[in-house]
């Protein structure tokens, strides 16, 4: 019977289409209907009111944009304030004969002619009806020269804005960051609402990360206008609330001791206070002055920002990917001590150099000649590597790795600012999914002083060394110390706990670094003489690139950027940390002695005035 | 073809001949026309706009036209291959699409940005055609879940970018065929029952502004400064057109600032603040001729695929054109969908041409046949 099935009937598939067609054709005409209703309901029946609306349609809505909250250094000196900015702003539609207008506007304002070309360019991709800028900063005299005029000027007019600035320019940039005008990008991370007559936000550093805060609510008001769209009286206005100030940790006078101290020398340097984590400095050179990214930098001074090699707009405080070298052998030992592999005072002899048992290789140590007898005091104080090689060896990649990571290294420390970078502890798994490879002996002993595959951040290494400094009370680091209006941050922020299984390894760790200054042979002796208080430190020098076996480093003949980084940690005073950080001076040569000369500086400064 | 005969024939022969229906051309051709006059008028007089709006025009009926002279056969072939590569295109977005408007419905292709959700426009109603066009009609129950999830799934993705509107076209275009395609008036009546009872699953996916949308729809007032504002002087900018218009520059809703979008979204406000009553018909007629002229196409078409691929093109067309007029006017939530042919803007305007171009070949077709 139903011998048909699977052909296909063509007649009766083109009468069922036809009749479904019908059906569509009269929901067009039905949905046609409705539509032709609903103009006649708006334009007919209602038309007279609409009209009478529109006659009266005098009342204009515009947003009022808050002010930008303030943000103040630890003393409550401001370092981001809003200044009153006035731009000159022409609506074309209102304005005339815009060539001429603009030409009398010139006879009078002396406007250059880079702002009248911007100005065009701006205007042809607007509507005719948007007020667009002419001339941005307007000075006072020429505020008051336009005003003597404006009845010559209809469609042009002044408007008072405020506009962002940072009284200390360069000192600040990595720690404030600054703000920029809005983009499409930015739009999708705030209430479009609220940003409503918002031009600037925050861009990157602390004005970025506290966005939301300094913002602060939109207003608006209601005007009645004139016919032609001109202001009559102002009917209601629901003011604006102003963003919150924000009171930050930082210290001015130590910031700029630091940024002094590093003299012309690219690098970074971390100050926190180890108790609560607060940031005390923090300092990315070079810098580059925030303000005239304000009004729109012009895009041949930001391509020289961009393509300088030195990066100054580079945070390398919190983005910087470093070898920590030598400053995390402290770590190293602490595995070692944890997993019963060293004694603190049993001695070894520290030659030139390290061999693995059936391994030719020679690992060697920054002294040629060795160092000899020693225990983990000496080898922290000399910053032995043959020592910590040995140490490597005996503890192993798996017991290493997570003492390092118990220390904050391979994670973000999770400050208040954006962009921060998480560094890199390696392990086996990590190398077999990065590189499809197995984990090599040898890796161990140079990741074990700092290299190889290890990166970490000044800040990560400034939050390590504050970890050691309370024992394992680790702090979380910050910047936001208060809201105004709001409360007070006090106290510790999260931050883990190392916990040893014997606290006296405690002391032996901060006794050995101690030594670092005081012992004829520590690696920052340099900075013992005249010291007010007890200082303990690691110094350390991360190679740029591997030295072949055999081959000599001879700093003087080497490229500038492929000299060694110099890098110090150290915290102080010994039996009451007030203070902790983490210098490093790029291409600076030996730790010892170029970073912890910095290092003695900064906490010099901030123990004499705290 | 003989091109000579009869001088006062000689265009429409000539326009055959590249497979140019002269009605649909036509009617497109006085549109684009209108398009340009409204939106000078709507720019404050900005030539710049206009200029770059006319350009646009100019190079998507380039594109009509190279369409139009490819036989439907060809699309045909290649219809599955469209419709899978832009699915995966749009499964891709919200991975690696750049963000655009703030929303992640772009593309990137090295130097070309393009929307994924655009082609699908076209890919949709082709896919769904394809379908059924080697399957005895009227579909059965399996067949009938097939299509429903080659509609739902694009749509589902387009909708997570998240672009409502969008998503509501090309679901639109999908059905439209399945609909052509003869299901059972019982089904199309629980379908659309079930769909009313899904919408609060719907609002559970929407984004915080697609809520916002709809609330400000329900209640204007709850949103002064924005969107209920923006309906609100929509409103008005059309009621006092009146039945004769305020005269072409002469809106003072359009003059003065208070329409928002004023040269895409809110387009039609202009128009009807400026040409009134009288000018909104004569729009409305023009439309409705495009419409008319397509669902003939599809009637004469020669093959299922041709009949159910014109009728829903023509359909997506319509859909444009009445959700448009009714978001200005009030009827329907802004879901930001713009007025085919007059709204400012590139990309929508390439894929209705793209669309008419098929409308134009498919009709060819037919009288090669008939000949």
């Amino acid at each position: 019977m139903r011998v048909t099935i699977d052909l296909k009937d063509i007649g009766m598939e083109q009468a069922l289409f036809g009749s479904r067609l019908l059906a569509l054709i009269v929901l067009v005409l039905l949905a046609t209907g409705l539509l032709v209703w609903r103009m006649i309901d708006l334009q007919v029946i209602d038309g007279n009111r609409y009209e009478e609306l529109a006659r009266n349609n005098r009342v204009r809505i515009s947003p009022l944009p808050p002010a930008r909250g303030l943000i103040y250094d630890r003393n409550g000196i401001l370092i981001a304030e809003n200044l009153p900015s006035f731009s000159l702003e022409i609506t074309p539609r209102l304005a005339g004969n815009l060539g001429n207008t603009i030409e009398r506007l010139r006879h009078i304002l002396d406007i250059g002619e880079e702002d009248i070309q911007k100005f065009h360019k701006l205007r042809r991709s607007r509507s005719g009806h948007d007020r667009t800028p002419l001339v941005v900063g307007l000075t006072e005299e020429q505020v008051a020269r336009f005003h003597v005029n404006r009845r010559d000027f209809p469609g042009v007019e002044i408007i008072a804005r405020t506009r962002r600035h940072y009284p200390y320019g360069e000192v600040f940039a990595h720690v404030l960051g600054r703000v920029g005008r809005i983009n499409a990008r930015d739009m999708k991370r705030v209430d479009t609402r609220n940003y409503r007559g918002t031009a600037r936000i925050g861009k990157t550093g602390i004005e970025r990360f506290y966005e939301d805060e300094l913002h602060g609510v939109t207003g608006f008001r209601s005007d009645e206008v004139n016919a032609q769209g001109k202001l009559v009286r102002a009917l209601s206005q629901q003011p604006p609330e102003s963003g919150k100030s924000l009171v930050l940790s930082i210290d001015l006078g130590l910031q700029q001791t630091a940024i002094e101290a590093m003299g012309d020398n690219s690098g970074a340097i971390v100050a926190m206070d180890p108790r609560n984590g607060e940031i005390l400095a923090l300092v990315s050179l070079p810098d580059f002055d925030p303000n005239p990214f304000i009004n729109g930098i012009s895009a041949r001074d930001f391509a020289r920002l961009r393509d300088n090699e030195l990066r100054p707009l580079f945070n390398r405080a919190v983005q910087g990917q470093y070898p920590p070298g030598s400053t995390i052998k402290m770590l190293t030992a602490l595995a070692g001590l944890e997993a019963g592999t060293i004694e603190a005072r049993k001695k070894i002899f520290a030659a030139g150099y390290y061999r693995l048992p059936n391994d030719s290789r020679k690992y060697r140590d920054w002294n040629r000649n060795g160092h000899g007898w020693i225990d983990l005091a000496d080898a922290i104080a000399r910053s032995s590597d043959v020592y910590f090689y040995d140490v490597a060896y005996r503890t192993g990649i798996d017991r290493l790795m997570p003492m390092f990571r118990r220390f904050g290294l391979g994670s973000r420390t999770g400050i208040d600012l954006p962009g921060e970078t998480s560094g890199l502890v390696p392990s086996r798994q990590w190398k077999k999914k990065r590189y499809n490879k197995h984990w090599f002996p040898g890796e161990t002993l140079i990741s074990a002083i700092g290299q190889g595959y290890m990166l970490a951040s000044p800040l990560q290494l400034a939050q390590m060394t504050a970890c050691i400094a309370m024992r394992g009370d680790c702090p979380q680091p910050h910047l936001l110390k208060a809201r105004i209006p709001g409360s007070a941050v006090t106290g510790r922020l999260g931050g883990n706990q190392v916990k040893l299984k014997d606290p006296a390894y405690w002391d032996i760790i901060i006794d050995a670094m101690e030594k670092v200054i005081t012992d004829p042979k520590g690696t920052g002796r340099r900075i013992a003489k005249g010291l007010k208080w007890r200082v303990a430190g690691k110094t350390g020098t991360s190679q740029v690139f591997g030295l072949k076996e055999g081959q000599r480093y001879e700093a003087e003949k080497l490229a500038r950027h492929l000299r060694d980084h110099a890098l110090f940690v150290a915290f102080a005073p010994t039996d009451a940390p007030r203070i902790a950080i983490a210098v490093v001076v790029e291409h600076g040569g030996h730790g010892g002695v170029t970073a912890a000369p910095i290092g003695r500086k900064i906490i010099d400064a901030w123990l004499e005035n705290h | 073809m003989d091109l000579g005969h009869r001088d006062h024939r000689l265009l429409p022969s000539l326009l055959r001949h590249i497979n140019l229906d002269p009605v649909l051309l036509g009617a497109i051709l006085i549109l684009g026309v209108i398009g340009l006059a409204v939106l000078y008028s709507a720019s404050g007089g900005n030539v710049d706009i206009v200029t770059r709006q006319a350009i646009r025009l100019v190079l998507a009926l380039l594109v009509m036209v190279v369409v139009a002279m490819a036989p439907p056969q060809l699309l045909y072939q290649w219809t599955p291959a469209i419709y899978f590569s832009v699915f995966a295109m749009l499964v891709l977005v919200p991975l690696t699409g750049s963000t655009g408007k703030g929303a992640q419905r772009w593309l990137d292709i090295g130097i070309v940005r393009f929307q994924p959700a655009e082609i699908m426009k076209i890919a949709m109603p082709m896919m769904i055609a394809f379908y059924f066009a080697e399957r005895r009609l009227r579909p059965r129950l399996r067949e009938l879940t097939v299509a429903l999830a080659l509609v739902l799934g694009p749509a589902f993705f387009i909708f997570i970018q998240p672009d409502l509107g969008t998503a509501l076209l090309i679901a639109t275009a999908g059905l439209t065929v399945i609909f052509l395609a003869g299901i059972r008036w019982r089904t199309v009546i629980l379908t659309a029952l079930g769909s009313v009872a899904a919408l609060p699953l719907l609002w559970h996916f929407m984004h915080d502004y697609q809520r916002r949308r709809v609330e400000t729809f329900l209640d204007p007032e709850s949103d002064p400064l924005g969107a209920g504002y923006h309906i609100i002087q929509s409103k008005i900018a059309l009621g006092s057109g009146g039945i004769y218009g305020r005269g072409w520059q002469n809106g003072s809703q359009t003059q003065l600032d208070f329409l928002p979008e004023q040269t895409t979204d809110f387009v039609f406000s202009v128009f009807g603040e400026e040409f009134g009553l009288l000018g909104v018909l004569l729009l409305f007629a023009l439309y409705l001729l495009i419409v008319l002229r397509g669902f003939l196409i599809a009637w004469r078409a020669q093959d299922t695929y041709a009949r159910l691929l014109a009728a829903s093109i023509t359909m997506i067309f319509f859909t444009y054109f009445f959700v448009n007029v009714g978001m200005v006017s009030g009827l329907l939530p802004v879901v930001g969908v713009p007025l085919p042919l007059i709204s400012y803007g590139g990309s929508s305007m390439v894929t209705i041409m793209v669309g008419f171009g098929i409308l134009m070949s498919i009709n060819s077709e037919k009288r090669l046949l008939s000949k």
